[in-house]
Order: C-alpha cells, then sequence, then structure tokens
C-alpha cells in the first residue's frame, strides 16, 4: 500500500497559451484506488493521455512503476492499461471478438486467449451476450466491455478516464463494485471523476485539481473533514431576503454559495449547528420557504476550498 | 522488444484479420465491394458505351477504367474507417498497447487491398461476361496484376492519409472526392483525344493516365509506349508519399 507506482513531479503541459497541466505534483499508492477530481476543462483527460504515454508534457517528469513515460513509453504500455472516456471498442466485431482481438494483440498464445476471454467474459456478466454485436450493447455493457479489454494484458496499473459519465445509476453503482474487486485483486486504479461521491465512495484518496493545478489532496475523510459534510440549502421567496441572510450570516460562514433566491451553507451537519443558522435567520424575522440538507457537490467542494466556483459553470447536481 | 520485425508482422496480422472481420459487417462497404463493380460495368457497357465510339470495342476500352474507379471508391471507405477509429478512441486504444500501434493501419490497407482484389475480379468477370476479349498473354496478366495490386496498395494509403488528416468521418468522405472525380478527367473512360483544349494536357499528364493505359495496355495487348514506367512512378511515389505522411500523422501528438 505504501510504494508509489504513478509519481507526477511538476508536470506541465500547454496548448497555445492555455496552461492545461500547470505543475502537476502527486503520487498514486500500489494497490489504492485513487480519484482525480475535477470540474470540466480542469485537465484531467490531459493528464490521463500523459500517463497513457498517448501524449507528451512540456515539462516535468511522470513516471509509472519507476519507468518514465516519455522515454520509455513501451514499459510503460506493459504494465499499464487505459480506459478512455468513451468506450473504445469496436461496434460491428462481437464482445467476445473484440476481447479476442485484445488477447491477440497482447500476445497470448491460443489456448491462453480463449481461457482468458472466457474468464473476462464470465467475470463482467457478458457470456449471455458475448456473440452480439456490440452495437446492441447496453451503455454499461459498453463500458464492462472496455475495462475488460484494458484487463486481458493483466495490468498493474488501470487507468479509467470518467468511467461512470453517462451511465444509469444502476450501471453505475456495478461499475464502482467492479473497481472495488479489481483493487482487492492488486491492481491499482486510478480513476477521474466530476462527482464528488463517485470519489468519496470509491477511492483510498483523493486529488482535487482545477485549470492544471492540485487544489487539494488527502483520503476522502481527510477532505469532508475540511469541506463540512453537509450543505443547509435555503430557499427564499425573493433574493432581498437571499440576501439579508447571507449578509447575517457571513461572520460566521465566509463561504456560501448561492444563486437568485436560495443560499447554500456548508456544515458539519450537527443539530447544533443547524439550529444556530435557522435561529439566526428567524430573529431576524427573515421569510424562509424551504430548507434541505444533503451531500456536497464538487460546486461546494471549490467554494469552500479555493473560495470561487468551479470554472466550468455545470453545477454537478 | 516490442518493435522486432517479427512481432510487427504479428502485430499487422492481428489488425488485418481485424478489419477484414469489420469489413465483412459492413453493410456499405459491402454493397461497394460487389454491387458498385456490376452497376459500373453494366452502366458503361450499356448506357454510355450504346453512344461511345472509341476506336476499339468500348467494353473492353472501359475496363481498366471501372476498376480504378472502384479502387477510388474503396480508398474513401478506407479513410472513413481510419476517422471512425479515431474518433471512437480505438486509435488511443492502440497507441496506448504494447504493440506496433501503427499495424492498426496497415489492417486498413489489406482488408482494402482484400476487398479491390474482389471488386477488380467482379469487374473483370462481369465484363467477360459482357464481351470483353483480353488479347493477353499469361505474362501480361502477371504483369497487369502486379501493376494493380500496387495500384490498389498506393491508393489505399492515400486513403489512410486522408482519414488521418481529417479525423472526422463526413470529412473524410468529402475529401475523398477528387479521388473518386479525378479518373473521369483522364483516359479512363473517353480517349484524351476528342477533350477540349483546356483539359487535354491535364487529362494526358495526370497521374491516372498512365496508370490506366498501361492496364489496358497490357490486357489488350496494344502499344504501351512510355505509359508503363511513367505510370510505375506515379505509384511509387504516390506510395512513399502517403506512406510517410501517413506514418508522420499516426506519431503525431493527438490533442
Amino acid at each position: 500500500m505504501t510504494t508509489p507506482i504513478v509519481e507526477l513531479q511538476a508536470l506541465r503541459k500547454s496548448y497555445g497559451n492555455h496552461a492545461v497541466l500547470d505543475g502537476i505534483t502527486m503520487c498514486v499508492h500500489e494497490g489504492s484506488i485513487a480519484a482525480l477530481l475535477g470540474p470540466n476543462g480542469a485537465g484531467k483527460t490531459t493528464l490521463v493521455r500523459i500517463l497513457g504515454t498517448l501524449i507528451t508534457p512540456d515539462s516535468g517528469r511522470a513516471t509509472i512503476s519507476g519507468h518514465d513515460v516519455v522515454t520509455c513509453p513501451e514499459l510503460v504500455r506493459s504494465i499499464t492499461a487505459l480506459t478512455g472516456q468513451y468506450a473504445s471498442v469496436d461496434e460491428l466485431l462481437t464482445g467476445e471478438e473484440n476481447l479476442r482481438l485484445a488477447a491477440w494483440l497482447w500476445r497470448l498464445n491460443r489456448q491462453e486467449r480463449q481461457a482468458r476471454v472466457n474468464d473476462l467474459l464470465e467475470r463482467f456478466d457478458l457470456t449471455a451476450a458475448a456473440r452480439r454485436p456490440v452495437r446492441t450493447y447496453s451503455g454499461g455493457m459498453r463500458r464492462k466491455l472496455d475495462i475488460a479489454m484494458s484487463l486481458i494484458g493483466r495490468p498493474r496499473i488501470l487507468i479509467l478516464d470518467e468511467p461512470t459519465t453517462g451511465l444509469d445509476p444502476r450501471s453505475r453503482n456495478a461499475l464502482w463494485d467492479t473497481v472495488r474487486d479489481l483493487a482487492r485483486d492488486g491492481v491499482t486504479v486510478f480513476l477521474t471523476t466530476q462527482y464528488l461521491e463517485e470519489a468519496d465512495r470509491l477511492a483510498d484518496s483523493i486529488t482535487l485539481i482545477d485549470q492544471g493545478k492540485v487544489i487539494a489532496e488527502g483520503t476522502p475523510e481527510s477532505l469532508k473533514a475540511k469541506i463540512g459534510v453537509h450543505v443547509l440549502e435555503l430557499s427564499f421567496p425573493d433574493s432581498s431576503s437571499r440576501i439579508r441572510a447571507q449578509t447575517l450570516l457571513r461572520h460566521s460562514y465566509p463561504r456560501q454559495l448561492h444563486d437568485d433566491t436560495s443560499l447554500r451553507i456548508p456544515t458539519t451537519g450537527a443539530p447544533v449547528e443547524v439550529w444556530h443558522v435557522l435561529d439566526v435567520i428567524h430573529r431576524a424575522d427573515i421569510p424562509v420557504d424551504r430548507m434541505a440538507m444533503h451531500s456536497p457537490t464538487l460546486d461546494d467542494v471549490f467554494l469552500t476550498l479555493t473560495g470561487t466556483r468551479t470554472t466550468s459553470q455545470e453545477t454537478s447536481e | 522488444m516490442i518493435r522486432t520485425p517479427a512481432w510487427s508482422l504479428y502485430d499487422a496480422i492481428a489488425m488485418s484479420a481485424r478489419s477484414l472481420r469489420i469489413s465483412t459487417r459492413q453493410l456499405d462497404a459491402l454493397l461497394i465491394t460487389i454491387l458498385l463493380p456490376v452497376f459500373l460495368m453494366l452502366l458503361f457497357v450499356y448506357v454510355f458505351g450504346s453512344a461511345m465510339n472509341v476506336g476499339t470495342d468500348y467494353t473492353s476500352y472501359v475496363v481498366p477504367g471501372v476498376i480504378v474507379l472502384c479502387a477510388g471508391y474503396g480508398a474513401s471507405s478506407t479513410a472513413i474507417s481510419v476517422a471512425s477509429d479515431i474518433n471512437n478512441g480505438v486509435i488511443d486504444r492502440f497507441r496506448s498497447m504494447p504493440i506496433v500501434g501503427s499495424s492498426v493501419l496497415v489492417g486498413h490497407v489489406v482488408a482494402s487491398v482484400g476487398a479491390n482484389i474482389v471488386s477488380t475480379s467482379i469487374v473483370i468477370g462481369v465484363a467477360i461476361l459482357t464481351g470483353f476479349r483480353p488479347n493477353a498473354s499469361l505474362t501480361d496478366w502477371i504483369t497487369a496484376a502486379g501493376f494493380l495490386v500496387l495500384f490498389i496498395v498506393a491508393i489505399s494509403w492515400v486513403g489512410v492519409a486522408i482519414g488521418l488528416l481529417v479525423r472526422s468521418v463526413e470529412a473524410a468522405s468529402g475529401a475523398t472526392f477528387f479521388v473518386l472525380f479525378l479518373p473521369h478527367l483522364s483516359s479512363a473512360f473517353v480517349p484524351t483525344d476528342g477533350l477540349p483544349a483546356v483539359l487535354k494536357p491535364f487529362a494526358e499528364h495526370q497521374p491516372y493516365t498512365p496508370i490506366i493505359e498501361t492496364i489496358r495496355a497490357l490486357l489488350l495487348g496494344t502499344n504501351m509506349g512510355n505509359h508503363g514506367w511513367t505510370g510505375l512512378l506515379y505509384l511509387v511515389g504516390l506510395l512513399g508519399v502517403s506512406l510517410v505522411v501517413s506514418i508522420r500523422l499516426f506519431d503525431r501528438e493527438t490533442v
């Protein structure tokens, strides 16, 4: 658990004047599940493509198991499997044919090939669909096949770029189970996500990035301790009430997120704290329509850690 | 370790199997490979042929033209396949594996050559049924086959280069337009002698004319002149340039 398998040092990559990665330093421990969390455009895919040896960084160093991705790409490729954002499978071939091709390219001999293919079909619950063209698969099945193809070569590290984007909740849960199983078997999993919940539920460590920089890192627990576990959301009948409440609470809660008529306040979730907030508002006689408690979104996290909203104005709700 | 000639060949075989298998599942590719040659041949022989006077039997005259036209459609399919591989991330998967990544391109070329050999045989078959009477010795046939294979390989690599260059399926089908149009401005379907003065010099010197004239001379036993060497030079040049461009584009960093 303590040996770093991925090590990044001051990694930079720019396209034109735009610094997509602006000095990323981080590491991933062998056998762990590590999440790279950030909004759209934070640089997640660029980072993953560098680790997958698809592009080279402008400066800095990236190694996997000690092999430099720039100078020893072939060694890196032999222990790394990259699953991109879109399931890269051949639509016109069957699931089994896709896997067989991967096994062929991974240079397994004939007996090994079929055994490995059957094994993975079974493991990913694709045996029944094995002889159907991938064109007929659901999004979740495609994802599974994509990951199965990545596992053919028994990689030591599996890199997943936004593995659950576009999946329905059931497929997403199934995929989470798959990732946990892989980690249990000793495969290091490095995944990117836009969803705090996903990083929280899956990862042993989370690295939060925005605009190509690391904003925070740590275990889900340590991050949550910083962020506040629960967000108190208050809805007001009009914006002037919202502004009054916000002004009153500014001192105790400098980092609030708001839109026109609602306010989001990061709290520990302790009843006494919520009671205090409501009390302040009640005493000032400010009308409130509704209140709700929920887990923090990526937006809440960014607000708490950086004082700004995420750069992409997509709130992850 | 990974890039030894033996492993390169191994990867190329696996990739060729992939591309060939995919092309047997693509309805449009199958139509282009099997039906198009039949339709084009019948069209030229019975529709246009009825009004043509080229000095010899039109069926025999037009065979090389239909063959190169079909190869153009094949190259166009290849460009589209390559572009679609880029778009759905398949190329990225292969590039991130410990294999010779560019073997995926070789696979596309092999599939294209395979499909074109089928198309060409169909053209010749239909031609013979509709009155094509070749006048060629065994050596001529072998030379013509070799020349045609070289042509098909070259134009397939042109298709690959176009696919890598434009990177989108729509643009790929648009960009191959000139490959398809160029034969019409050559001696493929009409002799260049009768063309207007503006077109004639272009038609006589563009690559398709010597290529077509070479095949025609080999099959019909007519005088080849220096078309053979000119055509060969064009083909080798075309193959070299498109190979270099393809490999460069493949290795270039993708955004």
